[in-house]
């Protein structure tokens, strides 16, 4: 039962970076136009534009 | 006189060199839309953002301070087919989105932390039945209190927050009981694990944290979106007004930039954005949008005049006396306070289930507690059983049953032409059981129409079109829309007041006042409209009249068939005059009808028909009806309506048909029942849940997959909502 000592804490850091990830993507304005992001990804491809909006 | 736009009101700097402006957008609705829009500013040189958001229907634009205009994107857009206007954030709006962002971390860390500690009770839950060692166990459940406590700290913010609220008020809401639930579950746990015991409810309490948030943001949302489009209908009707900068100098200017003292002019076909009183000029001006009466009066130096008249001849000055916020009559203010605060009593569905929810499961606790006491249980088991009870009826699917449904229903009645201005609005409308319609600007369209183009020969129609280009009166503006002239004449000569006249190959043409045209003789020969408005042409010596009037919306008459289909009661409550009052309900079929109502008129009707026990829908436009909007249990606005009115109404709706008037019910009244069945199918949880907590025999695994079990039947239930609106009259 050793493996614990690793897979606990290895599965902490995990969920931990999922929440990071999502925080980041929730500052990054990321839910602020859902409808938007459902279009753009099916949009044809253009130049490459700026960041996401930053606050 | 030189014009210029200034849009500097609504520029702000953002960053370096930055500068930043939103404006809101008509018309976006696709993926084409945006790269189309988001293309076509970016091609303008310095333009460093421009960014579309769909769900706001707003432009982000920012670029280099310099040269650049901000007029010009406005003008640009204008030309890729997008009416576009500046737009101002609002505070309450702000608030909104910095709620919702709260909401949704709250979420994140609840989910994050449910996630974690479900992984750590799993094993606990199969171990108990096979053959975890006791230290093991309480590794888990240490380490699930690592997580959960933090977690609920956090991610319980808004429940704690809103139950002290409610508790330091002397009142109880739903937060209560949850928070009490979480808070005693939690303390429980972690005294069941520091002895060593074999259930811990971490997984439950903070499971219920994250379902319960899921409901918050969604009602949040909904909210910020109603929220959204309230400011975009505000940036679309924020007035500008021409302002004297100088002698002989005009700036068209925000109303929000302009300051009581301040002397704007007012053209013809203007509507007045300030109150104010005339210190030049003559015209007439039309007051309907303020009194229902479609009557024109005259204005002259110190007549004053009131935000939402329209001037029809004369060009005047105006010395403003109050803009924008306090552009009201004292009247209408008055009456619009004393109807509003009438209608914050109105109790919603969440509200009145949880005044019932929280003594019945606290006393459930509580007796269970004793009970198992009185059966000689020891009062640590009687205390875990009797919290077992709270977890296991914490508000999980009542939390979820009406916001999943709002939402649900507020797309699909988006998706029909109807904004929601406030998120009880389904709950009231699905009670209307009787409907009051304003007349002008309501039941008829808010544009003009010619009523007889049809007796005239089609060459004179046209050449009336054309000449009436020439002319600001609004009269002439809905002659020239029906003729569908498009070159104007050259030369023709606007007599204030009068009329236009124009000599074309030695021909002389004139349209304006009958007597202008030496068409009196004709008016009482001509069977005409009592409503309309007469307007004379005159070629040489052919003369012919032309009556212009409000039509009436063209599924009006489909609409009232509808509503009746529905026993829904029906009448008419105008300011307008007896004939075109009864005019358009004989062509409606509406029996009941009553003409020159003054707004306190209106308000008392409406409390008359409260006190028989109906619940009236008022429709209607006009400032004057922003009181009785106010009054009645619910109400509905054209997007054309008064600021004000708008602003009151519940409900705006869009476009020239009445056919979103009778969706809405039928969204409503169907989200209403499934907002019902909802409630039923938590309560029905509960009842089968309750006794196998009261008995004792609830473990956590059990706690959670009845909680979530209900938590998802309710959702799916609630999706049944969409589409409701597909089916219109």
């Amino acid at each position: 039962m050793e493996i614990l000592v690793i897979l606990v804490p290895l599965a902490l850091m995990l969920g931990g970076a999922g929440l990071v990830a999502f925080l980041w993507s929730l500052r990054s304005g990321q839910y602020d136009d859902l409808d938007g992001a459902a279009w753009r990804a099916i949009a044809d491809d253009e130049p490459p534009q700026e960041a996401p909006v930053k606050r | 006189m030189q014009v210029t736009r200034d849009f500097s009101h609504y520029v702000r700097a953002a960053g370096e060199g930055i500068r930043h402006i939103d404006l809101a957008v008509e018309g976006v609705h696709c993926a084409g839309c945006m790269a189309k829009i988001e293309r076509g500013l970016s091609a303008i040189p310095d333009v460093t953002l421009a960014r579309v958001n769909l769900t706001d229907r707003r432009v982000a634009l920012e670029w280099k301070a310099g040269t650049l205009d901000p007029g010009r994107f406005i003008d640009r857009l204008e030309e890729l087919g997008y009416k576009a206007y500046p737009y101002e954030t609002e505070s309450a709006e702000v608030a909104e989105v910095a709620e919702s962002r709260f909401l949704l971390r709250c979420l994140g860390v609840a989910a994050f932390a449910t996630m974690n500690v479900m992984m750590l009770s799993i094993p606990v839950w199969s171990g108990n039945v096979s053959d975890m060692l006791p230290e093991q166990r309480d590794f888990f459940h240490w380490l699930s209190a690592l997580i959960a406590l933090p977690a609920a700290a956090y991610a319980g913010q808004p429940f704690f927050r809103s139950a002290w609220r409610a508790l330091s008020n002397r009142t109880t809401n739903m937060d209560v009981p949850i928070s009490i639930g979480v808070c005693l579950a939690l303390g429980m746990s972690v005294v069941e694990t520091f002895h060593h015991a074999e259930h811990a409810y971490f997984d439950a309490a903070i499971m219920l944290l994250a379902f319960l948030l899921v409901g918050r943001v969604l009602d949040q949302n909904m909210r910020r979106r109603t929220r959204a489009v309230a400011g975009n209908l505000a940036a679309l009707k924020a007035e500008t007004a021409a302002k004297f900068v100088g002698p002989d100098e005009i700036s068209q200017v925000p109303v929000a930039a302009i300051h009581p003292g301040d002397i704007v002019l007012l053209r013809p076909g203007e509507r007045c954005a300030v109150d104010g009183t005339v210190i030049e000029g003559r015209s007439e001006i039309d007051q309907s949008l303020i009194t229902g009466e479609t009557l024109y009066v005259t204005a002259e130096q110190g007549t004053p005049v009131y935000a939402g008249s329209m001037n029809i001849s004369g060009t005047l000055r105006v010395r403003v006396s109050a803009a924008s916020e306090a552009t009201l009559l004292a009247e209408i203010t008055r009456l619009l306070d004393n109807a509003l605060q009438a209608r914050s009593r109105y109790m919603r569905l969440a509200d009145r289930a949880s005044r019932l929810y929280a003594p019945v499961v606290h006393a459930t606790a509580l007796i269970t507690i004793f009970g198992w006491v009185l059966f000689g249980a020891s009062w640590h088991d009687a205390i875990v059983t009797g919290v077992a009870v709270l977890i296991i009826t914490c508000p999980c699917a009542l939390g979820l049953a009406i916001p999943t449904v709002q939402t649900v229903a507020s797309g699909a009645m988006f998706k029909a032409g109807v904004l929601l201005n406030s998120g009880d609005a389904i709950e009231r409308l699905a009670e209307a059981d009787h409907v009051i319609f304003d007349k002008t600007g309501t039941l008829t369209l808010p544009d003009l129409e010619v009523t007889n183009a049809a007796d005239i020969p089609a060459d004179i129609f046209e050449l009336a079109g054309r000449l009436a280009l020439s002319s600001h009166h609004p009269v002439a503006a809905a002659v020239a829309q029906a003729a569908d002239a498009k070159s104007p004449i050259v030369g023709a000569v606007e007599e204030a007041g009068q009329g236009v006249r124009a000599t074309v190959d030695g021909v002389e043409l004139r349209l304006g006042r009958p007597s202008f045209c030496g068409a009196e003789a004709l008016i009482g020969s001509v069977e005409l409209d009592p409503e309309a408005s007469i307007v004379a042409f005159s070629k040489n010596s052919e003369r012919f009249i032309l009556s212009v009037r409000q039509g009436l919306r063209p599924d009006a008459q489909a609409v009232i068939a509808a509503l009746k289909l529905r026993n829904i009661g029906i009448e008419i409550l105008s300011g307008d005059r007896e004939p075109a009052v009864i005019a358009a309900a004989h062509a409606l079929g509406i029996p009941e009808w009553r003409a020159g109502v003054t707004p306190s008129d209106k308000i008392a009707r409406i409390e008359e028909l409260k006190r028989r026990g109906m619940k009236v829908l008022m429709v209607g436009d006009g400032m004057n009806d922003a009181p009785s909007l106010a009054a009645a249990h619910v109400s509905m606005s054209p997007i054309s309506a008064a600021h004000l009115s708008q602003a009151t109404a519940d409900l705006v709706f869009l476009g020239r048909p009445l056919a979103p008037v009778v969706a809405a019910i039928d969204a409503s009244r169907k989200a209403l029942h499934l907002m019902r069945q909802n409630l039923w199918l938590a309560i029905g949880y509960n009842v089968l849940a309750v006794p196998v907590a009261i008995s004792g025999v609830v473990t956590p695994l059990i706690a959670a997959a009845a909680m979530s079990g209900s938590s998802i039947l309710v959702m799916l239930n609630s999706l049944r909502a969409r589409g409701a609106s597909r089916e219109t009259v």
